[in-house]
């Protein structure tokens, strides 16, 4: 009886000790995690386009983090999509873009000028203030700041925003993928008058 | 006038996977003359009955696949894995064997893992492991060497025709493990094996893997293998051999028996070689060939096969991935090698 | 023996040299992985001296021929150039000036096909030559230690010296190191290594005193302990001439063996030096620059000279030309005519190379020109340089690893390139790949592995580039919420402030006691509507969960808000009783408003609910319809009862409450179309899902709808019977007054038309469902149609009875000239248009707006029709045929309608604009303003109605009240010159 009592108030004391020792590396080790709102928020375009119903990229992410899905991203695609599932360890889900199936394609903003009123409509639009302007003048996009995501075209009253591809500049041209096993890589131009 | 455009390099070498396959072929004629005259026809009907089979059963696969059956037929891939295979198998071997063997290497592991290049085993060694657990009577009845059978004879082996038990006789690895396998034997018991003292290594397998180190060494020359693989692997092998042969002559075999018995040249010139399922850079290889040829010796000196040559390159193919994360070369412009990526 | 004898007196000479070289340690060439040694091609063009090249028609100069910023032109098209004239400088630090190459004229300055292998254009200076390559007055400098390295490194700069080698970085940036960087070691890079070109070689063996020279210069700069030219051992005639030229002075020349690729400026650092470069560095880290042969012999030309880069020595060769050699060829020439120049052997040319075999780029057009940086054109033929086979699987064999100078695995490299692992890719250090083309050379295979690295290199910039922005974006993005939130803060203070000023004033007046009790009332009420809120939502939340005692939340929530409107009427009542100031009863107006925004916004909240819980398939479905039904109920009493309110408010409170039924009326509208669209939304949804009271959803959206019509009705009825006041800011312009009635009358139309546009649209959306109420939705479309049409005749009869009064009362208008009421003047100046004209034109507009109205609407019935038929499969291929026909028909009449009413009404803005001082633009910038303020006014009382004080709101009802009169003003204003135009929407 009394081994069987010593038994136990051992293996209490064990349990304790260790308990201690688990409770105190636990505090002492904490790992100070990305809040998941981070995560998230690092993972989206950052487009700020809205499209997903929240106005900007992070208020998505929060939304995300409640629970809400996370296939309403079109700038983002469908590889958002899955690196958001593998983050968050939820299902794969099939993008959410009714009407933006072009939306791989990067796009910018122009204002065709002379047609421009100056109403300002779209400067308070345009969520990362990429379209510089006063009432009554002309507005114009600063191209290297806007995202392409087309929430000052429902605005205009004149319908004067164009999105245009943006179109390779030497800068940014770069060589495409070899079309693969079986293939040539070249290709031929035909040449007049060498 | 129409002009190329195309990147950069616009001049390569003649060179194409096709030609290097087909030297590759090239190199094994020395081994399967050697053999043939040894053990009669037996070898030459497999590798071609083993031909046949893979380039039908690669056709058919290609066919299901949608792809261009020209296209990669042309790279002789399949071709290499038959004769490769045919080698291996015993000359005694009747049709449905190599029917087997091969069928399963190039359908199983090669074309399901998605064909030339994405086979992480070779797919020879996995057809002959297949046969050699399924059929392992079937696989281990060889022919006494230097009674060549006649070509009569062999079609009718090969046909099913004439039974093959009256024939056959053991290997020299067969026979020193036979030997052992009742308790220590004596010096006197081993010198009574006259299948065991050849000119420098057992008798008629000393030729078979002279000539397979010939084609090796050609292949070397050639420029299509590097020495790192048949060097790490006839080291693997030969130095254990020699080290425990030095302790204690009568238990161990010496290594030029070790290195000129069973599959030893064809696997280290040949087998091993296979650069699809072998490890990456050129310090793993040599890791990687090292290994096999330790595990050879540790299983044909302890283990249950008398040889193990497609044991151990699969247990090696199954571990150049981990040999390939460790042996990164050290870039240029960079301090130390990277690790942690294969 | 007797070769001791003859040593011993030379023996203290070797002990000397001995010791020199102790100082000097023994040349040592190291080496480097991998290499290869490819068909050197060198003896094609290196059998003849450098002779000049053509002196084209045309040069075509891009602004861009080296690294870094495009120069900016200094000339104008039209303007003569003489040769070495500074044609453009160079913009910051990385630039490279460009000269004239020859004398002539500048043709054009704007984009051509430039040396990028991408084929594109880029802008060029292009200079039509006169022939006469007359020089710009220059001069050289007689001792260049006259000057300080500052002002030759400026010259150089200035001279548009960039790398010779092939990639161009401007020479300034290298020759300019800062003090803090000793050069340990300059390297000249004359190995040449890649197959064809010889450039180099001969440049070497024909000028070798020059390039001396030029690297005397570079000494001088950089002040390096050794300098080392590292030439290939293919070049023995080279060699032995640079050795003669450096003989006496601190040069070493070191001949390296032949393997390509050894003139990679880090492969020449290492074999040279036996120094890496660490990845990511500069060899100016190391202590080391390199120049390249040509650069040097450039420098020299420059300073000793005088003469800037104008030229450049190019080897022409490959199979493709019968004289092929080296050119020195003026910058800008084209391709072309180079080509030309060496005799094309009239062979068919397979590929036009512009570099060498190994890194060169194939060209898209011959017409690119030949650069700063251009030292090899390959014209090959096709079987010199074959199409490259089809790529085969790769077999892991090695030979890549073998030969690549960088040590990579290109096997790994391909690999992760070609499934988009960019980080893997990255992680086997893919940046640090020279795109030599060692590893496709050797392949096997076949594979483009230079190509896959490029591709993914270039995937790895775009990403960052992509991150950065996005980064960019987000903190964008982040500033300007805070910037909208300060800015919210900043007018509550405002407001805040405002109200204060307020209940100052109005505790002065003697109306103080008598709103105590309403005070307390009204505080009661709030309370009231509060539990009522509290529990609608505890209702709802426990909805969401499936709480079992719902039924029971929701009794109490009835309850609650039984109590909640007792305690409004009783405040109502309160407010009646009040004395009758106009506050007050603007009070109950507000009050009312209120209570409709609550009832509705809990009607669209019952609705929601019930639709999700249609969507999970919840069973109390009908239920939470009826409570639907029975909030709307309730809202619609409100709203009536807000009508009435308002009809007995005093008339006196204010000019504007009399706008203020129309737009209750509109509100309401716009609520029941709402409700209308979210019903059919609905119905659609449980449609779609096969639900069963799909049809009942239906009926439920048929019967808003109708209740939105019978609004819309209501809306014109009111409006017609809205007295024709004059607008309240206007103090009294007669002008204005009199064509409130047409106005009136066209709003009228418009509403008509907007009404029968939606029942069109309704019905063609049934149609499209294949709905069974189609058919009576297209009669109500046709119904409403009628009316509108007879509005419009009301319309016009109204016009022509009206007198032309704006036209009449110039000198009135004036009067009016307030600072609030500017767009009066738009009006104004259009009474100079001529009016018989523009009432021409009206009449023709309107016409073929009737025309193109009916038109169009055949073509849509037609096409809906169509597409029914074709859904459901009742007519023929035959039928069907003749359907498109005859929607083609419609649509082409329809089209030629728009295409005449377009014409006109350009012709018609233009009138405008040119009998107005402000433009149709401008009215509409003001109209549009003035309806932006007002809808963020609107939306400002929506967000505060529920939160804020009752005086807040009734602060921010009078700005809305105010701001409303000012867009209306505008609106008119607007209308009233577009209608002069007949421009009408």
């Amino acid at each position: 009886m009394t081994a069987v009592l010593i038994a136990v108030a051992a293996l209490l004391a064990l349990a304790a000790v260790f308990g201690a020792v688990l409770g105190f590396a636990s505090e002492k080790f904490k790992v100070e995690g990305d809040p998941i709102v981070e995560q998230i928020d690092s993972l989206l375009p950052q487009t700020q386009c809205g499209q997903c119903g929240h106005p900007g990229c992070r208020p998505y992410a929060e939304a995300i983090a409640e629970g809400e899905d996370h296939n309403r991203c079109p700038p983002g695609g469908q590889d958002t999509v899955v690196a958001l599932s593998e983050l968050l360890g939820r299902e794969e889900l099939t993008l959410d873009n009714e009407g933006a199936e072009d939306a791989n394609v990067a796009k910018v903003a122009y204002i065709r000028e002379d047609e421009c009123i100056g109403c300002t409509k779209c400067i308070q639009a345009c969520p990362v203030d990429a379209i510089v302007g006063a009432a009554k003048l002309m507005h114009t996009v600063i191209v290297d700041e806007c995202t392409g995501c087309d929430l000052c075209v429902e605005p205009c009253p004149v319908d004067c925003i164009d999105m245009l591809e943006v179109k390779p500049t030497l800068q940014t041209w770069g060589w495409h993928r070899p079309a693969g096993i079986g293939e040539r890589p070249d290709s031929r131009i035909e040449v007049v008058n060498l | 006038m129409s002009l190329i455009t195309s990147t950069s390099p616009h001049a390569t070498v003649k060179n194409n996977t096709g030609a290097f396959m087909r030297q590759v072929i090239y190199a094994t004629l020395p081994g399967l003359a050697v053999l043939t005259w040894q053990f009669g026809w037996g070898s030459v009907i497999n590798v071609l009955w083993a031909v046949i089979v893979a380039l039908v059963s690669e056709a058919l696969f290609l066919k299901a696949r949608g792809r261009n059956i020209a296209f990669y037929l042309k790279d002789y891939s399949a071709v290499v894995t038959a004769v490769l295979l045919g080698l291996a198998l015993p000359p005694t071997a009747p049709w449905w064997l190599t029917l087997i063997g091969v069928s399963f290497a190039i359908i199983v592991a090669k074309q399901l893992y998605g064909g030339l290049g994405m086979n992480p085993f070779n797919p020879a060694m996995v057809g002959y492991v297949l046969l050699l657990i399924s059929f392992p009577v079937a696989m281990t009845q060889w022919l006494a060497p230097g009674e060549p059978l006649s070509f009569v004879q062999s079609w009718q082996l090969f046909t099913g025709q004439l039974p093959v038990d009256g024939l056959s006789g053991a290997t020299p690895l067969d026979t020193f493990r036979t030997a052992h396998s009742a308790g220590a034997a004596s010096e006197g018991e081993l010198a009574s094996h006259s299948i065991l003292h050849g000119q420098f290594a057992g008798l008629g397998w000393e030729w078979v893997n002279l000539a397979f180190l010939l084609g090796g060494l050609y292949l070397i020359s050639r420029k299509i293998i590097t020495w790192h693989i048949p060097v790490g692997f006839l080291a693997g092998l030969g130095l254990p051999a020699l080290l425990a042969w030095l302790i204690d002559p009568v238990r161990f075999a010496d290594p030029l028996f070790q290195l000129f018995s069973g599959g030893a040249m064809l696997g280290a010139f040949f087998i091993a070689t296979d650069p699809v399922s072998a490890a990456t850079s050129r310090m793993g290889r040599l890791i990687y060939a090292l290994l096999i040829g330790l595990l050879i010796w540790v299983i044909r000196t302890f283990g249950g096969y008398p040889d193990a040559v497609a044991f151990s390159v699969l247990l090696l193919n199954l571990s150049a991935p981990f040999i390939d994360y460790y042996t990164q070369p050290r870039t240029y412009g960079h301090k130390s090698s990277k690790r942690g990526v294969s | 023996m007797s070769q001791p004898q003859s040593s011993k007196p030379r023996k203290p000479l070797s002990v000397f040299a001995r010791l020199a070289s102790g100082i000097r340690r023994p040349a040592k060439i190291h080496d480097f992985h991998g290499g290869i040694h490819p068909p050197e091609m060198k003896h094609l063009s290196n059998g003849t001296p450098i002779v000049p090249g053509p002196l084209p028609q045309q040069l075509v100069l891009p602004l861009n021929m080296h690294i870094g910023a495009p120069a900016k032109p200094l000339v104008a098209p039209g303007d003569k150039v003489l040769k070495g004239q500074m044609i453009a400088e160079p913009i910051g630090a990385v630039s490279a000036a460009i000269h004239a190459p020859t004398s002539g004229t500048v043709s054009a300055i704007g984009p051509r096909p430039i040396q990028h292998p991408s084929g594109m254009d880029a802008v060029c200076i292009v200079i039509d030559t006169d022939g006469e390559d007359q020089w710009v007055e220059h001069q050289g400098i007689a001792d260049y230690t006259d000057k300080s390295p500052a002002e030759l490194v400026d010259l150089i700069r200035h001279a548009g010296i960039a790398g010779m080698g092939g990639a161009g970085f401007p020479t300034s940036i290298k020759v300019n190191l800062g003090d803090h960087q000793r050069v340990e070691q300059l390297l000249i890079n004359a190995v040449e290594c890649e197959p064809y070109i010889t450039a180099d070689d001969r440049l070497m063996r024909e000028r070798a005193e020059q390039i001396v020279t030029g690297i005397h210069i570079l000494q001088y700069l950089l002040n390096p302990r050794r300098t080392l030219i590292g030439i290939e051992d293919n070049k023995p005639e080279a060699i032995s001439a640079i050795k003669r030229a450096c003989k006496g002075c601190d040069i070493e020349v070191r001949v390296v063996p032949t393997k390509y690729p050894s003139g990679g400026e880090k492969q020449l650092i290492q074999l040279l030096t036996g120094k890496e470069v660490a990845s990511g560095q500069l060899p100016a880290q190391v202590g080391v620059v390199c120049q390249n042969v040509g650069t040097a012999y450039a420098i020299k030309r420059a300073v000793c000279d005088g003469e800037p880069l104008v030229s450049r020595v190019t080897t022409l060769t490959g199979d493709g030309v019968s004289q092929p050699g080296n050119y020195e060829v003026l910058l800008g020439t084209p391709v072309r005519d180079l080509l030309a120049h060496g005799n094309l052997a009239g062979l068919d040319i397979g590929r036009l190379v512009m570099g060498g075999p190994m890194m060169g780029f194939t060209l898209h057009n011959p017409g690119v020109p030949v650069v700063k940086t251009t030292n090899c054109i390959i014209a090959a033929s096709p079987e010199e340089l074959p199409e490259p086979p089809p790529e085969q699987p790769c077999i892991r064999c090695g030979s890549c690893a073998e030969v690549c100078p960088a040590n990579l695995l290109p096997q790994q490299l391909y690999w992760h390139a070609k499934n988009d692992d960019l980080e893997k890719a990255q992680h086997h250090n893919l940046m640090d790949c020279i795109e030599c083309g060692a590893c496709a050379y050797v392949c096997p295979s076949h594979i483009p592995l230079v190509q896959y690295y490029r591709y993914a290199k270039g995937e790895v910039r775009q990403q960052a580039a992509d991150q950065v922005k996005a980064d960019k974006a987000r903190q964008r993005f982040e500033a300007r919420q805070a910037r909208i939130e300060q800015e919210q803060a900043e007018k509550e203070a405002r407001r805040q402030a405002r109200l204060e000023a307020n209940r100052k004033k109005k505790e002065a007046g003697p109306a103080a006691a008598s709103t105590v009790d309403v005070a307390a009332l009204k505080q009661a009420s709030l309370d009231a509507s509060k539990a009522y809120k509290a529990a609608v939502k505890a209702a709802k939340t426990a909805e969401a969960e499936g709480a079992d005692n719902l039924a029971e939340l929701k009794a109490e929530a009835d309850r609650l808000k039984a109590l909640a409107d007792k305690a409004k009427a009783a405040v109502r009542d309160a407010k009646d009783g009040a004395p009758v100031a106009a506050a007050p009863a603007e009070d109950t107006v507000a009050k009312l408003k209120k209570q409709v925004g609550d009832a509705s916004s809990a009607y669209k909240a019952a609705v929601k609910a019930a639709k999700a819980a249609e969507a999970e398939g919840a069973d109390n479905v009908a239920e939470l319809k009826a409570q639907a039904d029975t909030l709307k109920a309730s809202a619609d009493a409100l709203k009536a009862e807000l009508r009435e309110a308002k009809a007995n408010a005093p008339a006196a409170t204010a000019p504007v409450a009399q706008t203020d039924p129309v737009a209750e009326l509109k509100k309401q509208v716009g609520d029941a179309s709402s409700a209308y669209k979210s019903a059919v939304k609905a119905a659609k949804q449980a449609e779609e899902e096969g639900a069963d009271n799909a049809a009942e959803l239906r009926a439920e959206a048929d019967k808003l709808k109708a209740a939105a019509d019978q609004l819309k009705m209501e809306l014109r009825d009111a409006k017609a019977n809205a007295p024709a006041a004059p607008p309240p800011s206007a103090p009294a312009p007669t002008t204005i007054e009199q064509p409130d009635p047409v106005a009136a009358l066209k709003k009228q139309v418009g509403d008509a038309s907007m009404a029968y546009k939606a029942a069109v649209k309704a019905a063609k959306q049934a149609d499209e469902e294949g709905a069974d109420n189609a058919t009576d939705l297209h009669s109500k479309a046709g119904e409403l149609k009628a009316i509108a049409d007879q509005l419009k005749a009301e319309l016009r009869d109204a016009k022509a009875a009206a007198p032309p009064t704006p036209k009449a009362a110039p000198a009135a208008t004036a009067t009016t000239d307030s600072p609030a009421v500017p767009e009066e003047q738009a009006p104004q100046s259009l009474a100079e248009v001529d009016p018989e004209q523009a009432a021409k034109r009206q009449k023709r507009l309107k016409g073929l707006k009737t025309a193109y109205n009916m038109a169009h609407k055949q073509y849509k019935e037609a096409h809906a029709a169509y597409e029914r038929a074709e859904r459901n499969e009742t007519a023929s291929a035959d039928e069907l045929q003749a359907m498109q026909v005859k929607i083609d028909k419609l649509k082409a009449k329809a089209d030629n309608a728009r295409d005449a009413l377009d014409a006109l009404v350009e012709e018609a803005k233009a009138d405008i604009r040119a009998h107005t001082g402000k433009d149709l633009k401008t009215l509409k910038l003001e109209a549009a303003r003035a309806e932006s303020a007002l809808a963020d006014k609107q939306q400002e009382l929506e967000q505060q109605r529920s939160s804020a004080s009752e005086d807040t709101l009734e602060a921010l009802s009078s700005e809305l009240q105010a701001l409303e009169s000012e867009t209306q003003i505008a609106r008119k204003a607007l209308k009233q010159a577009v209608e002069e135009q007949g421009l009408a929407e």
